[in-house]
Formats: structure tokens, sequence, C-alpha cells
């Protein structure tokens, strides 16, 4: 449907030099009675998935993301009251932040973005965030994925502090755990027994998506 | 301007490669450090902070090695205190040492070395609040750093002031906040030294040298008079000096003139 694809372009367009932005498409799209799971999933979030991968292949760049998400959230701010009313669900929930002693929160943004972009309910703990607060974060929002950042070396050790909390804590086998950040690698994903690591924040998307699928 | 030669760092990839099996590769170690100081390194930073687990041994043999191949201080690049303290211990000269910040666990930790060994030290302008976004953020924590490093007996002329830098790719704003801060921090002290992680303004986006390039030339214009930089970059090196000649900080423009000289300008 050509509206449908008039979203995802805008959505693409982060709403820069387009004819009509995100949020008018989708009232649009809403008059027309286009199923509000369409447009989401067709038009807002395919939008998201083009920019994801593209970014992933270093074809665009931070701004663009930036950009595009503002106008997914744009779309999304309109259906959101919809979407409970036909009880359509999130795909699952995320509980996201940088770790204890990190201040760091571009690279967690915009995994963050990315993951609601995915149609993700996306709990965003921030920086500088102790074990315990991401497991009582994920306890208390039913969260499926702990996702981690660090983006140095100092602070990388306290992701096995909250993989360890996450273990000793009665969400063990419920919540997985998820890892990045520059100087974080798959093997000490698996030196810490994290159940997954993302080398950028496309391929985060893909891995919580595997993760979900797994519990 | 005072150039710090940033290439000893295990972050980057070419000499992470090298330090990993660095017995087959001393000669270019070597030739990496010296290269650095033939182009106008003042100072040279080494950073092994990638390799967690040996920092501590790799920091004492980098900072060693370098003094060995070239007569010349180091920027020792490290948050943790113990490897700072075994690189000290080696080291010939005054260094820096890189870096402290308004965090208390961060500055406790440091500080008495900087005593220890009268050294010079970077000191980035956070605390344990965070990044600071703000031109007046920045000024506030610059201000609080000078009062409380002049207390623990630390002269201005040993602070080198970091206002940080956020990328531009997520917020264009990013740039110009630093550059103000710059301009306010050098009016308020007018003897420390300003220096900042130029590199951070271009990150998220393709070209980042080209950024850089051009950063560097508003934050020297600005009042930073100290650069982490790759000293091996022509074109930095040039838009340096050059810089400098164009904003009163070449009297005479005798670098200028002698740089052309030496046939440092290219012919």
């Amino acid at each position: 449907m050509k509206i449908l694809d008039d979203i995802k372009q805008a959505v693409i367009k982060g709403d820069i030099k387009v004819e009509k932005k995100t949020a008018d498409l989708v009232k649009e799209a809403l008059d027309q009675k286009i199923p509000v799971k369409d447009v989401l999933e067709k038009g807002l979030i395919a939008g998201m998935a083009y920019i994801g991968d593209k970014f992933k292949k270093n074809e665009v760049y931070v701004p663009e993301v930036l950009i595009a998400a503002r106008a997914m959230k744009s779309g999304m701010a309109i259906i959101k009251p919809l979407l409970a009313a036909s009880k359509i669900q999130p795909k699952g929930t995320v509980v996201i932040g940088t770790v204890k002693g990190d201040l760091h929160d571009i690279g967690k943004n915009l995994v963050a973005m990315m993951l609601e972009g995915a149609g993700f309910n996306v709990i965003d703990v921030g920086i500088d965030v102790d074990p315990a607060k991401f497991v009582d974060a994920a306890k208390s929002n039913n969260g499926q994925v702990i996702a981690m950042s660090a983006l140095l070396t100092t602070t990388m050790p306290q992701m096995k502090n909250v993989v360890d909390a996450v273990l000793s804590s009665d969400i063990k086998g419920k919540v997985k755990t998820i890892i990045g950040g520059a100087p974080v690698t798959q093997k000490y994903a698996d030196e810490i027994k994290a159940d997954g690591f993302a080398p950028d924040a496309a391929s985060a998307v893909d891995k919580v998506n595997e993760l979900i699928k797994m519990n | 301007m005072l150039i710090i030669g940033e290439r000893l760092n295990t972050s980057r990839k070419q000499f992470r490669e090298m330090f990993e099996n660095r017995d087959q590769n001393l000669d270019a170690i070597r030739a990496l450090i010296k290269s650095q100081v033939d182009a106008g390194a003042n100072y040279l930073d080494v950073n092994v902070g990638t390799r967690v687990t040996t920092e501590v041994e790799d920091l004492v043999w980098l900072a060693k090695f370098t003094q060995e191949t070239v007569n010349i201080p180091l920027s020792i690049d490290t948050p943790n205190p113990k490897a700072a303290e075994e690189a000290l211990k080696v080291h010939k000269g005054r260094p820096i040492i890189n870096s402290i910040s308004l965090e208390e666990k961060r500055y406790n930790g440091m500080i008495s070395l900087v005593k220890q060994y009268k050294a010079g030290v970077i000191a980035l302008c956070l605390d344990d609040v965070g990044m600071p976004e703000t031109v007046e953020d920045k000024v506030k924590n610059a201000k609080r750093l000078v009062e409380r490093l002049n207390k623990d007996g630390v002269n201005n002329e040993d602070i080198y002031l970091d206002p940080l830098v956020q990328p531009i790719s997520t917020d264009t704003k990013f740039a110009l906040q630093t550059v103000e801060a710059i301009k306010q921090i050098r009016e308020m002290f007018p003897d420390v030294h300003i220096s900042c992680g130029v590199s951070n303004v271009s990150y998220g986006l393709p070209k980042r040298l080209f950024i850089n390039q051009a950063f560097i030339v508003m934050c020297i214009a600005a009042g930073m008079d100290t650069g982490i930089i790759d000293p091996n970059d022509e074109v930095t090196m040039r838009n340096i000096w050059a810089t400098e000649a164009l904003t009163d900080k070449d009297p005479f423009c005798a670098q200028w003139l002698e740089l052309f000289r030496a046939g440092k300008l290219g012919a």
C-alpha cells in the first residue's frame, strides 16, 4: 500500500525534505482505516529496519539514525494508545543501561532506539547503573533481556557483576543478558557467561530477537 | 603549542597489533616512537588500557622502551593508579599523568602520584554527576578542578584542563559548546594549559580526520594550547602552526619561517 511505503520512506529520510512528515502520514493511514498493526510493522518498523541495516553496513551514519528514530517516535506517539486497545503486544521487553562507573550514553541510546524501532518495549535505566538496579528493573517490568553497555576497559568488569547478579537471583534462566561497547568482545561475553554480544546497534536487535526466541 | 603524540595506544588498531607480538616488532615500535618525535611531539602518550589483565606490566614495559628509544617525557595514560604508579617509577623526567577528574575515586586515587612526582596532570572536567554538556557546566567543573588542584599544591602551569567534547553526530551544538568553554576557561585562567581529546568530536561520521583537522583549528583559536594528536598527520601539524601564526601565538612568525626553512612545510 502506498501510504505505508510513504511512512517507511518518511522514517528513512528522518522527516527531512519530505512532502509529508511521518506523524501526518500515520494519521492519514489511520483515517483510511488501515490496521494499526500494518502501520506499525510495514510503515514505522520497516523504515527503522532499513536504516538499521544500512547503519550496520556503514552506509548511513549516526545523525541519520537519530533523525529516523525521531521520526519513528513521532509516529509511535500517535499509534501507542491504539496499540494497547487492539491488544498488539510488543515483541518483548528489554532493560537497557550503561554499567556502574561508566557515564557514556551514546551507544546505549542508539541501541535503545533501534530496539524501539524494531518493536520492543525498552526500559532505559540510564548510565552508571548498579547491578541490583538492572535486576530490579527486569523484575518489575517483566523484562526478558538485560542489555548492558560499557565504553571503558575499567568498567567492563561491571558487566560480570550484572551477569552474576542475574544468575544468583530468581530471574535466572528467565532473563537473558547481552553486552556491547567499544572494548567488549564475544570472547569476553563467553568469559563472563553473558548470553549474547553485539558489535553494533543493528546487530544488537538481531541478537535480542534471537535471545527472546530462545526463551 | 604542546604536542602530545597519541599513537602509542593499544586501542588504535595498528599499535595494538604491533604490541601483541612486540618481541617481533621492536623495530616497528621504535620507528613509531621516533617518527612522532621527529614530527614535533613534545610528549608521547602511552596507553595500554585494552590489555586489561596485564596493564600494569605492559605500561611499565612501554614507558621504559619508549624512553630508551627517545629522550622525551611521557604522558602516562591510564585511569588505574596502580599502573600509573609502576610506570612512574621507571619514568625519567617530568611526566604528565593522564588523567584525573572530579570523580572522587579517580581524584583521590591519582592526586598523591601527581604530588609525589611533581607531574603535570590532565584534568577532565567531569564529576560523579556525569559528562558536562553545557558551556556553564564545563567551565564550572574547570574552576572546581583548578581550585582543588591548587589546594593540593599543583600549580596552574602543571594543569592541563580538558573541557571534553561530545560528538557532533549526536548534537551539532557540541563542538561550539566546547570552543566557547575553552574561551571562557582561557579568560579565567590565563596560565593553565588547555587540552582536548579532539577526535571524539567526529565519532559517528565518515572521514573523521577532516573534521578533526578543522576542529583543532577552532580550539586553538579559542585558547587551547595542548593537543593529544597524531603528529605524523602533516595537515594537522601545518594547520596548528598556521593557526598559531594567525592568532598572535607566533611572534614575528618566527616559528613559521623556521619550519619553512627546515623544509617542514613541504616544497
